[in-house]
């Protein structure tokens, strides 16, 4: 019982891809669609990912396209705030799988980073992604996250210098976020061989597993990438499935290479 | 006072020495404790990029020799200081106005504009995006990609487009594709959020032409650079006509480039009184105005951390203000640098006192200012009545035509403000 959080993110991801199959990272935003159905949509996306990504909305998502704005703007609507996330977590029968939360630098600047790290691995959360807290700016929440194990992930994208790729996957914990083009989230990407051949730079060079994000929705694209990464983060697909209320479960599990075709992931 | 802003005395004389030294932004794009650079992982290479061509470039011979020649011709610099002898017999205090507003495209936002369009061209961008406000760093920055030619985009909040429209109209006929953003506020903030989003999608290809001192490093040290042509020309102006310095200099505060080009040259000159004024908006609340060095505290917004209008989640609040060019809830780092270290002074002005000082200006000058400025305005109205005889330098930042929308529908409604 002595694994810290940011060692079982990363048994996580290792595990599934030692089956054979990328990790599954899903990504919702919590409270979106219903904040009064946050613990039931966890663990409904729980029982189809390897990782589950909560994220805290935040009024200025830039590194988000219109899924996620949207989702994000619905969330605030209904008083989801870190606190609120945090609360939930600690009174909920928390899924096995482990839990990352996706925010801003604001929200968790303005909570105080020293009681974010106690209350985040009470909670259960083994780690964190903040996408505007670039390698550079982040000495300080590393700090106050490592006083609890809790792991800082860093992302990497393809304009990532060389130099500065094997910096950043050496200080990322838990994995290592390899952002699959240059753009913000919810896009449909092809995946050409240029940025295989650039995740397969990130794997190399990285000490902690990798996950492919950005763009991906398809049981196409997870199986392509399988060869390449550990694990894929799939965010504004899952949320549009979340916001159509269909099962979130299912859709997840479709999107498992092994998994019957259904004509839902096809395209 | 900012009561969320204390420091010590002598943590106040070293960062004013720092600052004086010329040791701000230090090498991590920080001014003291603001500043920094808080973007995604896909803009690094981009703002790295920036830094270096604009180390190597900006101050050098032939480049400062370009820009001083578009600046010369094209823009019409150096501005005139203008007295203002009717404004200061109504106020008590010699008032004198830097001419901003006399700038090609009728605001200082031109300045910056050309000065990163020409570094642009030199990075060998395909593209320019630019975000505005007020409309006046849109048109600027569609004038300047005209004259270089360079292809330009400028994101624009929806309701701005409407309050702001006659420059909506002045962006396209100067060929720039203008794109309204519905999400978020709907304002300069959201306008800022979607121009990033663009910029990551082409960080090596997009120039990201941003319009205030605001924004990751080195943005707002490049603003700085590229404005602060205001204060040097406005304090040489004003020692030959008067053999002295001014007692105070007054400037209006939004993102905080008008005003930052302005006090730059003063901040040296201990004996002069430098003061910026923000949008007070309705009232002193949270969300009824944009005064974020007056009422808000550290955070970080759009790769900045600085002085913002925040609740107590760290989510950003709506602000409000009647002038779109300060309708923003954060402000450059070099301000919240200067409020910290007690060397300038910020204080607001509500709607009502900005839309007063319009109508006075207009009438005693025969100036129509830009509703940014007439907050400046407002605040040496103020100021004069304690300091009769004295003499203040006032940037003119802007033009106030664009303004004919909301003057219409205010001062020229029926029986308002204008009293005839
Ligand atoms: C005339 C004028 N003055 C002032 C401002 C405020 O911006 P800043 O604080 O960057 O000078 C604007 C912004 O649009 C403007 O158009």
């Amino acid at each position: 019982m002595n694994v810290k959080p940011a060692e079982k993110l990363s048994m996580a991801i290792r595990d599934a891809a030692a089956r054979g199959e990328p990790a599954i990272v899903a990504f919702m935003t919590a409270g979106f669609p219903s904040a009064p159905k946050f613990r039931e949509h966890l663990l409904a996306v729980a029982a189809g990912a390897d990782v589950v990504e909560i994220g805290v909305p935040f009024t200025d998502p830039m590194a988000d396209g219109m899924t996620i704005q949207r989702s994000s703007q619905g969330a605030l609507k209904q008083g989801v705030s870190l606190r609120w996330i945090l609360a939930e977590l600690a009174a909920m029968q928390r899924p096995s799988a482990p839990l990352v939360l996706m925010s801003y630098l604001n929200p968790l600047l303005q909570y105080g980073y020293a009681k974010l790290a106690t209350e985040a691995a009470a909670a259960g959360v083994c780690g964190f992604i903040v996408p505007d807290l670039p390698f550079d700016e982040g000495a300080e929440l590393r700090t106050a996250l490592a006083k609890t194990g809790v792991a800082l992930v860093q992302m990497v994208t393809p304009v990532t210098t060389p130099e500065r790729l094997s910096l950043v996957c050496s200080a990322s914990e838990g994995f290592v976020y390899a952002v699959t083009m240059t753009g913000t989230t919810g896009k449909n990407v092809a995946v050409p061989d240029t940025v295989l051949d650039y995740l397969d730079r990130v794997s190399k060079a990285s000490p902690v597993p990798v996950c492919a994000g950005f763009g991906i929705r398809s049981r196409e694209q997870v199986a392509k990438l399988r060869e390449h990464v550990a694990g894929v983060v799939v965010g504004s697909a899952l949320v549009e499935v979340l916001e159509r209320g269909d099962d979130p479960t299912a859709w997840l599990q479709g999107l498992r290479p092994s998994a019957p075709r259904s004509p839902q992931h096809d395209g | 006072m900012n009561a969320h802003v204390r420091f010590s005395a002598d943590e106040q004389r070293e960062m004013l020495d720092a600052e004086l030294a010329g040791r701000f932004p230090d090498a991590r794009g920080r001014f003291g404790p603001y500043g920094g650079r808080y973007v995604p992982e896909t803009l690094i290479p981009a703002l790295e990029r920036l830094e270096a061509g604009m180390r190597e470039h900006l101050h050098r011979e032939d480049f400062q020799r370009e820009l001083g020649s578009q600046l010369r011709d094209w823009v019409g610099r150096p501005t005139a200081l203008s007295h203002a002898p009717r404004l200061s017999a109504a106020w008590g205090a010699d008032i004198w106005f830097k001419r901003e507003d006399l700038a090609h495209t009728g605001a200082h936002k031109i300045n910056n504009a050309v000065g990163q369009a020409l570094l642009a061209q030199r990075l060998g961008a395909r593209r320019i995006v630019a975000e505005t406000g007020a409309g006046q760093h849109g048109v600027a920055t569609a004038a300047a990609c005209a004259r270089l030619g360079l292809p330009c985009v400028v994101y624009m909040g929806a309701i701005d487009m409407e309050r702001q429209a006659p420059n909506v109209g002045r962006m396209r006929l100067l060929g720039a594709e203008v794109v309204p953003v519905t999400g978020g506020d709907q304002t300069l903030r959201a306008a800022i959020d979607e121009a990033l989003r663009d910029w990551v999608a082409d960080p090596m290809g997009t120039f990201y032409l941003l319009g205030s001192a605001v924004g990751p490093h080195p943005y707002p040290y490049l603003v700085r650079e590229l404005q602060s042509i205001i204060g040097r020309e406005a304090r040489a102006q004003f020692i030959e006509h008067s053999g002295s310095l001014p007692d105070a200099v007054f400037a209006c505060v939004g993102g905080g480039s008008n005003s930052i080009g302005m006090f730059h040259a003063f901040v040296p000159d201990r004996s002069v009184e430098i003061i910026g004024i923000e949008a007070g908006g309705r009232g002193v609340a949270l969300g009824e105005n944009a005064a974020s060095l007056s009422y808000g505290w550290p955070g970080v917004l759009q790769g900045c951390y600085s002085l913002l209008l925040q609740d107590e989640n760290g989510q950003i609040h709506e602000t409000d203000s009647i002038s779109a060019g300060l309708d923003y809830p954060g402000v450059g780092p070099e301000h919240a640098l200067l409020m910290a270290a007690g060397r300038v002074r910020y204080e607001s002005a509500t709607d009502g006192e900005a839309l007063a000082a319009l109508t006075e200006c207009s009438r005693l000058e025969g100036i129509l200012p830009a509703l940014e400025t007439a907050h400046a305005l407002h605040g040496a109205k103020r100021w004069a009545e304690k300091n009769p005889g004295k003499r203040a330098v006032i940037c003119m930042s802007g033009r106030g035509d664009k303004d004919m929308p909301t003057l219409q529908r205010t001062l020229l409604a029926g029986n308002s403000g204008v009293a005839s």
